[in-house]
This record gives C-alpha cells, sequence and structure tokens, in this order.
C-alpha cells in the first residue's frame, strides 16, 4: 500500500497517526519509516515533518535507520533480568557477531533490546519479529537463530 | 447434530503459542476426526487458565482433567485414552494444577480461594466467539443496567460496592465515574487502559486475550453511566493477539447489536475502537495515554484539569484498567453486596496476580485481596524454586522490594498503605538468594533510565544519577556517602517528579533501604569520592 492509501484507510486525522505509522512501517519491507515517507505523510495530512518524526520517535516501535528481515527484541526488564537476560545478550551477540542495536552485515538480523513484551511467565524472552520465545536459555537462543538462518537460505 | 459429550479447550496465549499450542490444536482436532469422534468431541481455542511454565495446556470438559506440556505426539496417546478408552491419561496431566471447577462447590475457604470474578470465562469459553460469552450470562449486566437502571443507580451500585482501580493507585471506581457523570460536554469519552508495560505484569492481556467480551462490556456500562457514547482501548503495540481478539469481539457485539445504536431499544447508544501504542512505558499513565490517543508523544499532562473534565480531545473522559472493567458486569449482575463477600472489608474483591521469578508454578492467579504474600508464594506459586526466599517485588518495577518481614501482611489496599507500602498492579515476582539486591536495583534503574520520557529535570537527571550509584553499588566500589546520598534523590523524585513514573521509580529503592540495608551497605567499597564531577551528580544522560 502507499502512503496515500494507508491514510485514506485509517482516516486522515491526527489521531489515527501512530496506526498510519505502523502501517507505513510494516510496508516497509526493512521495518523503518523512510524520508520520502514521511514527507509524503507530511504533505498528506499537513503534519510538519519535524512533528512527525519528534512524534515517532518517542516511541520505540518505529524506526528510522534500515533494520534486517528479522528484527530481534530481547527483554531486558527486572523479571527477565532476574531469569538469566544477560546470559542471552551474550549469546546472541556472539552468534550473530554484532552488538545490541546493529544489523549483520547480510542485512538478516537486527539485535534490539525491548522493555517488557508481556509474556514474563516464561522468562526470559525475546521476540523475533512478532514471534515471542520463553525459556530461553543461551543454547536455546543459538537454535532459534540457526533454524531461521536456514529458513531464509531455501 | 447431536450436543458433543465433550469439550477439549487447548489455551490459546502468547505463552502456550510459543510452546506450539497451535500445532498441538491442528494435532488434535486431525485425531479426533480420524477416529470419527468429531460429532462427540469438540475442540475449542481458550484463553490462558493461569499456569504459565507449563507448555501446551489443555483442560477437557466437563470431567475437569488438566493436561500440560503438550506435544503433537503426545496426541494419539491422549486421544486414545480419554476418549476411546475413557481414562484421563494420568501421565500428561499436569501436576499440581486445580481443574477449572466452577467456584460453588466444596468447603468455604475453598470457594473463597477458587472463586473468580475477573477470569472465571478464561479457560472455559472460545473467545472468538460470542455466543459462548452470551451463554455464560454475558451482556445480561448491560442489558439490566440500560433497561432497569438510571445510571445514577449504576453509578451509585459501583460506589456501593467498593471496587477500587485495579491498575496500580486503587482509586474508587463508582467515584471516578461520578466525577464525570454530572460534567456536561457534547461528547464524552470512556477509555480502557491496555498499555500494560509495568514489567512482569501480563494479567491485562491474557483477560483481554480469555475474556475480550467482558472488557467491553464493562466499558459500555461504563459509558451508560457517565453519559459517553464512544469507547476507545488503547493497547500496547506489543500486544498483536490482544488486538486481534479485541477487534474480532467489536465486529461480533456489533453484529448481535450489543455495540452501536440503541442498545436492547434503550436508546442509549455506544461503539467501541480499538487504537495502538508504539512502546512507551509512561503512556500507562492515564493523561500521557491520552496524548499518545490523540497521535502525539505521549507526554504526562499537568493535572488538574484531570481527564474527567479535560481529557481526550479535551472531553470529559473517564479512564479504566482492564481488569477494573471486567470486574463491572459481574457486579451489576448480581449487586454490590454479593461483590462485597469477597476479600478484605475496606478493598473488596479479587486481584488478578501474575506470580513469576523464582518460584515453582509461575502463572496468573485471581485470588481475595487480603491473601498474603506467603500464601501467594507457597499455596500458587508452588513454593519457592532453586534457594531460600530473599525478596519479592510487588507491583512491577515501580513497586518496593520486600523482606520477609512482610510476608504475612496481607495484601490489601488499606493494610498495604498501613505497613507503607502500595498494592500496585499486581506482579509479584519473586526472588532466591541467587539475586542480589544491589545488582537489581541496578536493572530496575537501567529500566526507568530508558523509560523517562526526558521531560522534567528530576526524574531525567535524577535517575541517571541512580543508574551510577546502583552501579557502583553492584560493583562494590561505592562511596561512604552514596546510601545517603541516593536516599535523597528518592525523597526528591518523590515529591518534585511531574508524574508518576519518576515518582514511582524511588519506590524500589526507598524500600530496599529499608530492608536491606546491610546487605547495601557491602556495596560500599574503600575509594573516597573524588573531588571533581565524576560524583555522578552532574553527569549527563548519555547513549
Amino acid at each position: 500500500m502507499t502512503v496515500a492509501e494507508i491514510v485514506s484507510s485509517r482516516g486522515n486525522s491526527r489521531q489515527n497517526l501512530l496506526q498510519i505509522l505502523h502501517d507505513i512501517q510494516d510496508a516497509s519491507g526493512d521495518h523503518s519509516l523512510h524520508p520520502a515517507e514521511v514527507e509524503a505523510l507530511s504533505a498528506l495530512m499537513a503534519i510538519p515533518v519535524a512533528d512527525i518524526v519528534g512524534t515517532a520517535s518517542f516511541y520505540t516501535m518505529f524506526a528510522f535507520h534500515p533494520r534486517g528481515r528479522h528484527v530481534i527484541r530481547l527483554c531486558e526488564s527486572p523479571p527477565c533480568w532476574v531469569m538469566g537476560e544477560e546470559d542471552l545478550r551474550a549469546a546472541l551477540e556472539a552468534r550473530l557477531g554484532i552488538t545490541v542495536g546493529q544489523t549483520t552485515p547480510d542485512g538478516q538480523f537486527t539485535l534490539e533490546t525491548s522493555s517488557c513484551l508481556g509474556t514474563c511467565g516464561v522468562a526470559p524472552v525475546m521476540s523475533i519479529d512478532d514471534e515471542v520465545y520463553g525459556n530461553l536459555t543461551a543454547e536455546k537462543v543459538s537454535q532459534i537463530i540457526d533454524r531461521l538462518a536456514v529458513q531464509e537460505r531455501v | 447434530m447431536s450436543r458433543p459429550r465433550s469439550y477439549v479447550l487447548v489455551a490459546i496465549d502468547a505463552n502456550t503459542v510459543t510452546a506450539g499450542a497451535r500445532e498441538v490444536k491442528n494435532r488434535l482436532s486431525a485425531e479426533i476426526g480420524r477416529r470419527g469422534l468429531g460429532g462427540e468431541i469438540q475442540v475449542i481455542e481458550t484463553g490462558s487458565f493461569g499456569p504459565a511454565d507449563a507448555g501446551v495446556v489443555a483442560a477437557v470438559q466437563p470431567d475437569g482433567v488438566v493436561y500440560g506440556r503438550l506435544t503433537p505426539g503426545d496426541i494419539p496417546r491422549l486421544v486414545e485414552e480419554h476418549f476411546v478408552k475413557g481414562r484421563p491419561c494420568t501421565e500428561l496431566i499436569l501436576p499440581g494444577e486445580r481443574p477449572v471447577a466452577a467456584p460453588g462447590a466444596g468447603d468455604s475457604r475453598r470457594v473463597q480461594l477458587e472463586g473468580r470474578i475477573v477470569l472465571d470465562n478464561c479457560g472455559r469459553i472460545d473467545p472468538e466467539r460470542i455466543e459462548e460469552y452470551i451463554a455464560a450470562d454475558g451482556y445480561f449486566a448491560l442489558g439490566k443496567a440500560v433497561t432497569e437502571m438510571t445510571p445514577a443507580q449504576v453509578i451509585q451500585e459501583m460506589k456501593d460496592s467498593g471496587l477500587r482501580g485495579r491498575g496500580g493507585a486503587g482509586f474508587p471506581t463508582g467515584l471516578k465515574w461520578g466525577l464525570c457523570a454530572p460534567v456536561i460536554a457534547d461528547e464524552k469519552y470512556v477509555i480502557c487502559n491496555a498499555d500494560e508495560g509495568e514489567p512482569g505484569t501480563f494479567k491485562d492481556r491474557l483477560i483481554m486475550e480469555g475474556d475480550p467480551h467482558k472488557v467491553i462490556e464493562g466499558m459500555a456500562i461504563c459509558g451508560y453511566a457517565i453519559g459517553a457514547t464512544r469507547g476507545f482501548v488503547y493497547i500496547r503495540g506489543e500486544y498483536r493477539l490482544s488486538v486481534e481478539r479485541l477487534r474480532n469481539a467489536i465486529g461480533a457485539a456489533r453484529r448481535h447489536g450489543l455495540l452501536g445504536t440503541n442498545l436492547f431499544e434503550s436508546g442509549f447508544d455506544f461503539d467501541v475502537e480499538v487504537r495502538i501504542g508504539a512502546g512507551a512505558y509512561v503512556c500507562g499513565e492515564e493523561t500521557a495515554l491520552i496524548e499518545s490517543m490523540e497521535g502525539k508523544r505521549g507526554l504526562p499532562r499537568l493535572k488538574p484539569p484531570f481527564p474527567a473534565q479535560h481529557g481526550f480531545q479535551g472531553k470529559p473522559t473517564t479512564v479504566n484498567n482492564v481488569e477494573t472493567l471486567a470486574n463491572v458486569p459481574a457486579i451489576i449482575r448480581n449487586g454490590a453486596a454479593w461483590f462485597r463477600r469477597f476479600g478484605a472489608a475496606g478493598t473488596p474483591g479479587t486481584k488478578v496476580y501474575t506470580v513469576l521469578g523464582h518460584v515453582n508454578r509461575p502463572g496468573l492467579i485471581e485470588v481475595p485481596t487480603g491473601v498474603t504474600l506467603r500464601e501467594i508464594v507457597n499455596d500458587y506459586g508452588g513454593g519457592m524454586r532453586g534457594g531460600r526466599f530473599h525478596m519479592a517485588q510487588l507491583g512491577g518495577t515501580a513497586g518496593d522490594l520486600l523482606g520477609e518481614e512482610v510476608l504475612d501482611v496481607p495484601l490489601d489496599y488499606d493494610s498495604m498503605q498501613a505497613a507503607g507500602h502500595s498494592l500496585g498492579s499486581g506482579a509479584v515476582l519473586v526472588m532466591n538468594q541467587t539475586v542480589s539486591v544491589r545488582s537489581f536495583l541496578h536493572a530496575c534503574m537501567r529500566f526507568f533510565l530508558h523509560e523517562s520520557c526526558g521531560n522534567c529535570n528530576p526524574c531525567r537527571n535524577g535517575l541517571r544519577i541512580l543508574l551510577d550509584i546502583t552501579g557502583r553499588l553492584r560493583d562494590g566500589t561505592a562511596f561512604a556517602d552514596d546510601l545517603e546520598h541516593m536516599e535523597q534523590i528518592c525523597q526528591g523524585l518523590k515529591v518534585s517528579a511531574f508524574c508518576p513514573l519518576g515518582q514511582s521509580a524511588a519506590a524500589p529503592v526507598l524500600s530496599a533501604l529499608r530492608y536491606f540495608r546491610d546487605e547495601l551497605r557491602e556495596g560500599v567499597g574503600t575509594a573516597a569520592r573524588p573531588r571533581a564531577r565524576s560524583s555522578g551528580r552532574f553527569s549527563t544522560v548519555s547513549g
């Protein structure tokens, strides 16, 4: 969908801005908001670019830099920290060869941290795209990444 | 077609889906079909029953058997044993899990322990089918309210019930509605606060996923009481399944004429929309939530004016937590006197807790107010895992850190307040001796600094200083006056931070100073504080 189509499907009103930004980002292909689309949105909704960027940058789910095909969000809230989040972070960074905030050179994975994902019953957890993985250990984390990396190649 | 003799309810929520619940459910349907039992046994998707650490969970009704840790490979055996041979498959039964039984059976103590108001349908009905909610007395309360009661009577009933807001602050719900009702405006709004971001809290998600119509019905009753015709559910962006379930439920309610115009031919109009957030803890604060719903940065507003006068789009607005609204239908249906039979006298009803951390059975429970922390850990959490009880944090990261001294204080708003604590959102994070208070506080401060909106100085800089100090405490390099300094900063935060985020960030630190001062002192090193700026007092926020 184009920006114009998204705006008209959700309704051209400021109160729909977050939903519209979600839709634009979901359709972007690289989980990010592109300058050209933000400018188009600004013109359509008559909201200054600075205002849109200021609003979007307040929220952790929006990004202005291209992200990998899979976005990994490791929960670092205290309940997950208690259950071993730091080991998972080390395992993920070692397996992917990047640190938090970076994307692998092949553009496959972006590693981020997140506040509570609301699945603390199975802490520690991470989400990859829309899927949440729980009861994680360093070993399981590597297996999950391996599996996704293989799927990607087929 | 004849009525099925048994129902298999498979819990579908974020935890069980992770464990492969959809595969298990598909395999179950296929196996039952293959054995020609399709007409007798019906497989139903439902919300969480409570156990969170038990893999894929399914209950067989009316037999009252709960199976756990199911894999697709277990299914042929389960179907063979339970449905063909007619005996429960004992090796797959979830140990320690009480069957999902109707409250009202057994001795009175047990009834009290098992009585569910909010979660009574979770795990028993298919949340995707409005018919099942209606069959369980759903929307009866809305019909009763709009056809038999005046808005003032509804508010009075809520006041009489003594229900207090379940989002954490504990403000009396009837009083809140009563503040909004008399305000004259062309439009008013009901907002359901489903921005459940408090770490360790996931009760609202499970309510929305397990029984979405109950929340919608509660909102409609609130709308009738205060004179609003539109409601919004603000759900955090991470809760995709909740968004989906609620949108489906809203669609079904509209098709059944339970949302829309002229409900129950009473002339009352009400409709609900879902709005989604995008990842900001501070949006759980009601005025920040309203700003976010208006498509802006989620910065808290100056109060007063309160939302009851000046809320969404400047109109009178009532904001209630998911769990609060989920209590409303039962109160209107059964009356305030019935509700007051549950829980502690000053704060009647039940409370939904999420029990997690070092316990044997983490998960969701609904218990009467007034149950103690010790009972929660031992009776519901299945006891400590991997060591002795060290501490518990009650009410999420913004909650107090409690020591053994508090294990027997009844958990209700008044008793906790008398002990100098608050009940909070319902998260109970239990920790054994492997977790040090010093490191834990550092993890808490890291969270708050990340989530601070940066708008007011006490929060923006105070949290940075607290992060520095707790970091030194963790590393054993704190300066001699760091504990005192930390306490001062926290007192400052409590009185001068603009919104509850900054104010409540002091809670874990101050309560740790109260119960674990000796342990914190172990983090003080021998190095003297350098004279220059490295005290942390003037350090700036970085990366």
